[in-house]
């Protein structure tokens, strides 16, 4: 999973460093990630693992670095 | 205003401010197309945007900016849940915009004891920004003190 997190942070997060150098509790609003670049990567994710993250998910905790992103996307996945 | 000096009103005020690339907008569209548009924006921000102009990617891209800047004021932490589409941009018949706050934001606004909101929208071609100002209560329970505040409410009015 952490490699299609990664996929999608490459070509949606906008990151100023490679994503292939950033460990997985890099916080990557520090590595660059807007706001708006959030969203993307939030839409992305939801495309790519046919989730929707709900509003009491919808916080900059979540896509902060991407073990907190795989810890949200095995949430909504739990189960299936 | 005895209880209520200049001083400590101009302590209380807080700024936000936000800039954002048109171009981010209009990549957002193309990739997720209402996806985006509906998880981001309010309908009546969509609806604002297409009425001014032929490509409301900067009217939007402005919005976006007015949300952020306002989470600025807001000084949320990393675990508070704050849906972009609670913070909501109405523009009046003049022209003239105000922030209109629901649900969690709201509720965010009130307990955080944030008040006054006023706001200010700019684009052009590629940058759009917003600056959003509010009062923080100076009896509000961010400032340790517990009496119950006695809040101005009002409206922001500003042109975009």
């Amino acid at each position: 999973m952490s490699e299609e997190i990664r996929s999608i942070l490459k070509q949606h997060a906008r990151l100023s460093v490679d994503v292939a150098t950033i460990a997985d509790d890099a916080d990557l609003y520090q590595a660059g990630m807007t706001s708006h670049a959030s969203v993307n990567v939030m839409l992305a994710l939801e495309g790519q693992f046919d989730i929707e993250f709900p509003d009491r998910m919808l916080k900059r905790g979540v896509f902060e670095s991407i073990s907190a992103i795989r810890a949200a996307v095995e949430e909504l996945t739990q189960g299936r | 205003m005895a209880d209520f000096p200049l001083e400590r009103a101009l302590e209380s005020v807080r700024v936000g401010t936000d800039l954002v690339e048109v171009a981010d907008v209009r990549a957002a569209i193309a990739a997720f197309g209402s996806r985006y548009l509906d998880r981001v924006y309010t309908e009546r921000e969509q609806a604002d945007c297409r009425k001014v102009a032929v490509d409301p990617a900067p009217h939007l891209a402005a919005r976006f900016a007015a949300k952020e800047a306002f989470l600025k004021v807001l000084r949320p932490s990393r675990e508070d849940a704050l849906p972009l589409r609670d913070i909501e941009t109405r523009r009046s018949p003049g022209g003239w915009c105000e922030l209109e706050l629901h649900g969690r934001a709201k509720a965010a606004a009130e307990r955080a004891g944030l008040s006054g909101f006023r706001m200010s929208l700019s684009n052009e071609a590629n940058y759009a920004t917003a600056l959003v100002v509010a009062f923080e209560s100076p009896w509000s329970a961010a400032r340790g003190d517990t009496r119950t505040p006695s809040r101005p409410e009002g409206a922001s009015i500003e042109h975009e």
